[in-house]
């Protein structure tokens, strides 16, 4: 959809009556719009070009771009930096806040930096083990957990404080999220711990990979039960597997993604299996839409972000519209030619 | 010891019976424990707390007892040191994700829950995350000054 005030960057938006942030993720949200956010693979470099490159290939097919911190306990530019680079271009982040490697000083200095330049989503997560990542020797910090971050979140935005009680002289204007995984153990749960996240102050919930939709359904009809249907948006992680290879160490290696056979199965028996892989994904997507309660798709294409636009177009769920790019609306400035970097003798 | 700590969770109801009594005791005790001075009390009493804790639940003294809102399993033995879990990781067979041969402390907490009379609702609320000050300090004594009947204040004239 088109608002008729869209950003000019560096220039937030009006925040509409009902709204916490001016951000475009809610307004879509609020206004019955199927959302779609994709997940950014943040570089292993400090060349913002390439972070620029790698948002520019979701143009016109997502809501929001999720700016992941240290995902998998592995380290890349940061999720602030990311979000910093975006939102200049207009972009419209999702900032992912890990509790693993920062305490509460840390993290609410970013919750304020980050709203302060232009950040409108902001997502709380508990964060990866240290032992899963590239720095297993490092000191995981985890002073908050995804809870107590979403409750300081929402106090520094609604009441005007830190946790300190110390004042917020202007507040961040952010809608804030977290994440479900309604194929971890234990099921019967998951549903419960949803409620927790939305009474901590979850807005929006972006879940972990659905492979199985019969589970998603079950989950759904339990959090609509727990009467929270009304209360917090949720976007269904999908993302398309390049082979049945990958599907299986997918499935063996990453905790808390459920792959059923019958998917393992059909990647197996594919001729190209990452056309397949694709096309499950699109299926997915067109599934999940039809469940009631489903606000949208939140897309992790990984290593595969150029398969975003065809799995999009290919749902159809986005009926024709055209979400927000730097560039879409002639009026708009395009993305800044940033030459590479060029070393310096010192 | 970590077959102590399941065995604990597995008795979560009898548990919450005996505690029940037992922070009776000492908040009714307030009066004698302010007579001594709490800060005097404070090392010899989180010693034995670490003893007993210890056995019973792998406590690790954070100073802030949640045990009765998290099933009788203590929820600073989570490598992540999730107060709200489980998390997202939690393995197919209800192992943790970081520590592969134990059992996920709030898969085990979830369960040690429903034993419970009032820790069947207790988990179900947010818990803050916990106040590093505290740490190596006495939950009981702390239990004893925040439970004790409050003076009534005096109005100022």
């Amino acid at each position: 959809m088109k608002f008729d005030d869209e950003p000019v960057p560096g220039y937030p938006l009006p925040i509409l009556p009902g709204h916490t942030s001016p951000g475009r993720l809610e307004r879509v949200l609020r206004s019955g719009g199927f959302a779609i956010t994709a997940e950014l693979e943040p570089p292993d470099s400090a060349d913002p070009s390439e972070v620029y490159r790698r948002a520019k290939v979701f143009d016109g097919y997502v809501d929001a771009i999720n700016a992941t911190d240290g995902s998998g306990a592995n380290c890349h530019m940061s999720s602030l930096a990311v979000c910093a680079l975006l939102t200049r271009v207009g972009y419209a982040p999702v900032m992912q806040i890990s509790c693993r490697d920062k305490n509460r000083i840390a993290i609410q200095g970013d919750i304020l930096g980050g709203a302060a330049m232009g950040v409108c989503n902001m997502l709380c997560l508990s964060g990866d083990g240290v032992q899963s990542g590239d720095h297993p020797q490092a000191k995981p910090v985890f002073d908050l957990d995804c809870m107590s971050l979403l409750e300081i979140g929402r106090d520094m935005r609604d009441a005007h404080r830190f946790q300190s009680g110390r004042k917020v002289t202007f507040a961040p204007r952010v809608f804030f999220g977290a994440a479900a995984n309604p194929f971890g153990q234990p099921f019967d749960w998951r549903a419960q711990r949803l409620a927790k996240k939305v009474e901590a102050g979850a807005q929006f919930i972006q879940t972990q990979y659905c492979y199985d939709v019969p589970r998603l359904r079950t989950f759904m009809q339990e959090v609509e039960d727990l009467g929270l249907l009304g209360k917090v948006f949720i976007l269904v992680g999908v993302g398309p597997m390049r082979s049945a290879k990958v599907a299986e160490w997918m499935r063996s290696n990453v905790p808390g993604v459920h792959i059923p056979d019958s998917i393992i199965k059909r990647m197996a028996g594919a001729e190209k299996p990452a056309a397949e892989g694709r096309k499950i994904c699109t299926e997915i997507v067109q599934e999940v839409k039809e469940i009631k309660g489903v606000a949208g798709v939140h897309i992790m294409a990984y290593r595969q972000e150029d398969s975003v636009p065809e799995i999009v177009t290919n749902s159809g769920v986005l009926q024709g519209r055209v979400p927000w790019y730097p560039g879409r609306d002639e009026s708009m400035p395009e993305v800044p030619h940033i030459p590479p970097p060029v070393a310096v003798a010192v | 010891m970590y077959a102590v700590r399941r065995w604990s969770v597995r008795h979560a109801r009898g548990l919450e019976i005996v505690y029940a009594g037992f922070e009776r005791v000492v908040v009714a005790l307030h009066p004698l424990w302010k007579a001594i001075g709490y800060e005097r009390l404070e090392k010899p009493v989180a010693a034995v707390e670490q003893v007993v804790k210890g056995f019973l639940f792998d406590c690790q003294m954070c100073g802030q007892c949640a045990l009765s809102s998290t099933g009788m399993s203590c929820s600073m033995n989570c490598p992540k040191t999730i107060r709200n879990g489980p998390c997202g990781g939690v393995r197919a067979n209800g192992n943790c994700e970081v520590k592969p041969e134990m059992r996920c402390v709030w898969v085990e907490g979830f369960a040690g829950s429903q034993r419970m009379r009032e820790g069947r609702d207790a988990i179900k609320v947010v818990q803050f995350a916990v106040d590093a000050r505290l740490k190596g300090k006495s939950s009981w004594l702390k239990v004893a000054q925040d439970k004790a009947p409050k003076p009534v204040q005096e109005k100022a004239a």
